[in-house]
C-alpha cells in the first residue's frame, strides 16, 4: 500500500505538486491520471525519495522510501525507459541493481526471460530500441520480486504487442495481491487497464475513485438541440430540471444547445408541447478522452492558453522564494 | 535486432515479502565493481594510462640520455639529485590525465546517462553507494597506479643506468616509486569528487584539469613569497611531492607532508561532495 499525505514540491517558485493526499491500494491496479507537467512524474520521484518535498509524506507500506532496508525488494520502478549507460548490456544493469540488495544472480536470468530478452542480454543498451529498453526497466522494476510496482507511462514507445503485453502483466501483478501503480496521460489505455483511477492536474487531486465510476459521471449523455426560438426552449427545459448549455456552431443555422439532465424524447414533448420548431434533436455520447480533457481543462500546464492565467497564480510560492534546487528539503 | 515478444506474461510467482535487513556493504562493492569493469570507459582509460605513461617514461628517459652532452651542468645536477622523479615525470604528467577523465566519468556519466536514479532507488540513503564507489575505484586506480610505476622505473632503470645509476634501495627511491601510485589514486578520487560536486562531465573535466595543469603556472606568476605557498598548496603540486626522490632545498612541504596536503584538499571535496549528494535532488 503506497500512502501519499499533503505532498508538496515547489521547484523555484514553480509549485510541481500541491498538497496532494491520496492511497494506492493492493490486489488492484491504479492508474495515475493527468496531462503532460500535470506533476506526476515529480510525484512518483517523490515517493521513491529521488527528490525532497517541502511538505507532506510519502509512505510504502507505513515506511518513507529510504527507511525500506532493501528496497527494490519492497517497492519496484520504472521512470525512464532510457535511463541506462548505453555502453552497459542489461545483464549488468540488471547485476548491479541485483548485487546492490544481496540477490542472486539467477534473478537476474529470471526477469530476463520475463521480459523476453534473454536474447540481447549481453549486448549494449546503446542499440536496444525504446520498446527493448521500456522491458528492461520493467525487468529492473520486477527483480526484487517486489509487493509493489510504480511505473511511469510504461506502454510509451511500444508497439501493439507489447502495450498488450504490458497490460496484461499489470493485470496480473495486481491478481497475485501486488500494488501496481501506473501513470499515463491517455485516459482510454488507463479506461482498459486501471481498475482505480487518481486523476490529477497543476499539482492538484482532481479525481479519486474506481474507473467505472468515473466513465458513467463522464460518458454522461448529453443532447444537442437546435431551435430558432432557442431563448423560449431554453426557459421550458430549465424548467423541466434539465441543464442548459450554449453551444456556437459557426454561423451554420441557429446556435444550438447542449442539454444535459434530460432524455431526447423528453426534451422533443417540450418543445411540441410549448409549440417550438426544432430543427435539430441529436442525443451525443461524451467520449472518456473528451471527458478527461474537459476534466482537466483547466489544469493544463503546457497548453493553448484558453483562460490567460494571471501572473502569480500561486501566492504561496510567489511568497517563499526558493533560490536553487539545490537546497532541498528536510531529510 | 529484436527482442522476442511473449504474448502473455509467463510470470508465476507469488507477491513475495521485502528481505528483512539491509544489503552489506560487501553486496555495494559488487555492485559498484559490476558498474566500473562493465563500461569501456573503464579499460580505454586504463590502457590508455599505461601505454601513454610507459611510452612517455621511455621516451623522454631516452632523451635525457641522448641530450646529455648538450645539458647544462645545473640540469644534470637535478637529474642525478632526482633521479626516480627524472624516470617518472613525464610519463605520469601525461599519464594522470587520463585519470582525471576516468574520475570524472564514474560518476559524471550516471548523472548524465540517468543511471544515478537507479542507483539511487538500490541505496536510498544514498552516501553508503558513494562510498562503495570511492572504495571500489580508489582500489583499482590504486593497484594499476603501482604496477605502472613500478614498470616504469624499471623501464627508466636501465636508460638512465649509463649516466645516473639509481636503486629501489637509494634513499627515497622505493618512496618515490611507490608514492607515484598513491598520487595516482589520490588523484582519482579528487577527480571522482569533482565530478559528483558538477555532475557535468565537460564541466567536471576542465575543473579537474584546470586544477591539475592550468593552476600550477598561474599561481607562480603570484610575484614573492605568497605565489611561493599558493603554488605550494595547491593540490597536485603539493601531490607530486611524493613522487620525487628528493628534497629541494628551497621547498615548502615535504614529500609526506605534500602528500597530506593533497589528501586534505580530496578529503573535503569529497565530504562537499557527499553531503550535496544527500540534499539535491536526483
Amino acid at each position: 500500500m503506497i500512502e501519499v499525505r499533503d505532498l508538496t514540491k515547489r521547484y523555484g517558485d514553480k509549485l510541481a505538486v500541491d498538497h496532494l493526499s491520496f492511497t494506492v491500494e493492493p490486489s488492484r491496479v491504479t492508474g495515475f491520471l493527468g496531462p503532460n507537467g500535470a506533476g506526476k512524474s515529480t510525484t512518483m520521484r517523490l515517493i521513491l525519495g529521488l527528490d525532497r518535498p517541502q511538505e507532506g509524506t510519502a509512505t510504502i507500506d507505513g515506511k518513507r522510501y529510504d527507511q525500506l532496508a532493501r528496497p527494490l525488494t519492497a517497492v519496484g520502478a520504472l521512470l525512464e525507459a532510457k535511463a541506462m549507460h548505453s555502453g552497459r548490456s542489461a545483464y549488468n544493469h540488471l547485476l548491479f541493481l541485483a548485487q546492490s540488495q544481496g540477490l542472486p544472480r539467477r534473478r537476474v536470468d529470471e526477469v530476463l526471460a520475463l521480459v523476453g530478452l534473454t536474447p540481447v542480454a549481453h549486448k549494449r543498451t546503446g542499440g536496444y530500441s525504446l520498446g527493448m529498453s521500456q522491458r528492461v526497466g520493467i525487468a529492473a522494476a520486477m527483480l526484487g520480486n517486489p509487493p509493489a510496482l510504480l511505473l511511469d507511462e510504461p506502454v510509451n514507445g511500444l508497439d501493439p504487442e507489447g502495450i498488450r503485453w504490458v497490460r496484461n502483466l499489470m493485470k496480473q501483478l495486481a491478481a497475485e495481491g501486488r500494488t501496481v501503480f501506473v501513470s499515463s496521460h491517455l485516459m482510454n489505455e488507463m479506461a482498459i487497464t486501471a481498475d482505480h483511477l487518481i486523476v490529477i492536474g497543476k499539482g492538484k487531486l482532481i479525481a479519486d475513485c474506481p474507473t467505472h465510476e468515473f466513465i458513467e459521471r463522464s460518458s454522461e449523455r448529453s443532447v444537442l438541440v437546435r431551435s430558432p426560438q432557442a431563448d423560449a426552449l431554453s426557459g421550458l427545459i430549465t424548467a423541466e430540471g434539465g441543464v442548459v448549455t450554449a453551444q456556437r456552431t459557426d454561423g451554420a443555422g441557429p446556435d444550438g444547445l447542449r442539454v444535459t439532465g434530460l432524455a431526447a424524447p423528453r426534451i422533443g414533448e417540450i418543445a411540441a408541447a410549448g409549440g417550438i420548431v426544432l430543427h435539430e434533436l441529436t442525443p451525443q455520447l461524451a467520449s472518456l478522452e473528451e471527458a478527461f480533457m474537459e476534466l482537466t481543462a483547466d489544469s493544463v500546464e503546457y497548453g493553448v492558453p484558453a483562460t490567460p492565467q494571471a501572473p502569480g497564480a500561486t501566492p504561496a510560492a510567489a511568497a517563499e522564494p526558493e533560490p536553487s534546487a539545490a537546497k532541498g528539503g528536510d531529510r | 535486432m529484436t527482442a522476442t515478444s511473449p504474448a502473455a506474461p509467463p510470470y508465476q510467482e507469488p507477491a513475495a515479502r521485502p528481505v528483512p535487513g539491509r544489503a552489506g556493504f560487501g553486496n555495494l562493492l559488487a555492485s559498484e565493481w559490476t558498474k566500473i569493469r562493465s563500461v569501456r570507459s573503464t579499460v580505454w582509460s586504463l590502457i590508455l594510462l599505461v601505454v601513454l605513461t610507459i611510452g612517455f617514461t621511455a621516451l623522454f628517459t631516452w632523451l635525457s640520455v641522448y641530450n646529455w652532452d648538450k645539458t647544462d651542468p645545473a640540469q644534470r645536477a637535478q637529474v642525478a639529485a632526482d633521479p626516480v622523479g627524472t624516470i617518472l615525470g613525464a610519463g605520469f604528467y601525461l599519464g594522470q590525465l587520463t585519470i582525471c577523465v576516468l574520475g570524472v566519468l564514474v560518476i559524471s556519466a550516471e548523472y548524465t546517462t540517468g543511471v544515478i536514479r537507479a542507483s539511487l532507488m538500490a541505496v536510498p540513503r544514498r552516501y553508503p553507494m558513494f562510498v562503495a564507489k570511492a572504495v571500489v575505484f580508489a582500489a583499482l586506480v590504486f593497484v594499476i597506479g603501482e604496477c605502472v610505476a613500478f614498470l616504469s622505473f624499471f623501464i627508466g632503470k636501465p636508460i638512465l643506468a649509463s649516466h645516473v645509476p639509481v636503486s629501489l634501495g637509494d634513499p627515497g627511491a622505493a618512496r618515490a616509486v611507490v608514492g607515484a601510485g598513491l598520487y595516482l589514486t589520490v588523484l582519482a578520487l579528487f577527480a571522482m569528487a569533482i565530478g559528483a560536486l558538477i555532475r557535468h562531465t565537460a564541466g567536471a573535466i576542465t575543473a579537474v584539469i584546470g586544477f591539475v595543469l592550468v593552476l600550477a603556472p598561474l599561481a607562480q606568476l603570484i610575484p614573492g613569497k605568497i605565489g611561493k605557498y599558493v603554488h605550494a598548496y595547491l593540490p597536485s603540486e603539493a601531490g607530486q611531492l611524493v613522487a620525487r626522490q628528493h628534497q629541494q632545498a628551497d621547498q615548502v612541504l615535504s614529500a609526506w607532508q605534500g602528500f597530506g596536503v593533497f589528501c586534505l584538499w580530496t578529503v573535503v571535496l569529497l565530504a562537499l561532495a557527499i553531503y550535496l549528494l544527500q540534499r539535491r535532488d536526483a
